[in-house]
């Protein structure tokens, strides 16, 4: 058998994975926890009487506390493995990610276990995060400075 | 308007990522480093922003605008205080979310523990 032909017949035995389907989830999601968000600005803009920014933090908020709550009680891993990006990709999956390292590491113990752990996954979006803005706001501050 | 704006850019955001997850080798983590640092890329031209007004809240929750907060506070405080203030103000506008993160996280470690 030629390595033509195995790899041909790889291929048509691998099953394949309905991306369509995830794509779609993911948008739905997505999309859904967009429309949550706004939703939860306006709520809060017309009962505590506050200006769109302090909204937009109190809506980050909400949705930190309930993805760190919904995994520390197990159920959030069960919807990432189905929703995949349209969880991950908002500031719920950060926070899923702490909660869940930091439970994950819990028996090794507060310090060498969570303390050091609790930034596995997001310690990565931070430290990138900051060298881009750095990298960014200092070619955006000289052109501002010289031209 | 804002509510289907919102739908859509957040839907959309999502969307490519999990294209992006499905047809690569790439990780989530890479993808969500990579949002980051686009996020940031964006804001430094002020598209970011544009989005922001036009979008609302669905702009607001992906990642994407946790790097365009770094790059907000950071350019906000450079202003004012010079070079200095790219440091001085990077954590401005995201130590909220960060500090709700670590401590939420604190909390239900303590509380929680992990099921296999």
């Amino acid at each position: 058998m030629t390595n033509k032909k195995y790899d041909y017949l790889v291929k048509k035995h691998t099953p394949k994975e309905d991306k369509v389907k995830y794509d779609l989830i993911a948008f739905l999601v997505g999309g859904l926890l967009g429309l949550l968000g706004e939703t939860l600005i306006r709520v809060y803009i017309m009962f505590f009487d506050i200006s769109r920014n302090d909204a937009s933090t109190y809506m980050i908020v909400t949705f930190i506390f309930f993805a760190s709550l919904f995994t520390a009680l197990d159920f959030f891993d069960k919807w990432v493995s189905k929703a995949k990006a349209g969880l991950l990709i908002p500031i719920t999956g950060f926070a899923h990610s702490m909660t869940s390292s930091a439970l994950d590491y819990k028996n090794e113990g507060p310090i060498y276990g969570v303390g050091s752990n609790v930034f596995k996954l997001a310690g990565s979006v931070i430290f990138y995060g900051v060298v881009s803005a750095w990298f960014f706001g200092l070619v955006r501050y000289l052109w501002e400075v010289l031209v | 308007m804002y509510f289907i704006n919102s739908f859509l850019f957040c839907g959309l955001v999502c969307l490519i990522a999990e294209l992006i997850l499905d047809n690569t080798k790439l990780t989530p983590g890479h993808i969500t480093a990579m949002f980051v640092v686009i996020g940031a890329g964006l804001d430094a031209f002020g598209i970011y922003d544009f989005f922001i007004a036009k979008v609302g809240g669905g702009a607001l929750l992906p990642i994407t605008s946790f790097g365009h907060s770094l790059i907000h506070g950071a350019l906000l405080a450079a202003e004012s205080q010079g070079i200095i203030g790219l440091l001085m103000g990077m954590f401005d506008l995201t130590a909220t979310g960060i500090t709700a993160a670590i401590i939420f996280t604190f909390v239900f470690t303590l509380i929680f523990k992990a099921k296999d």
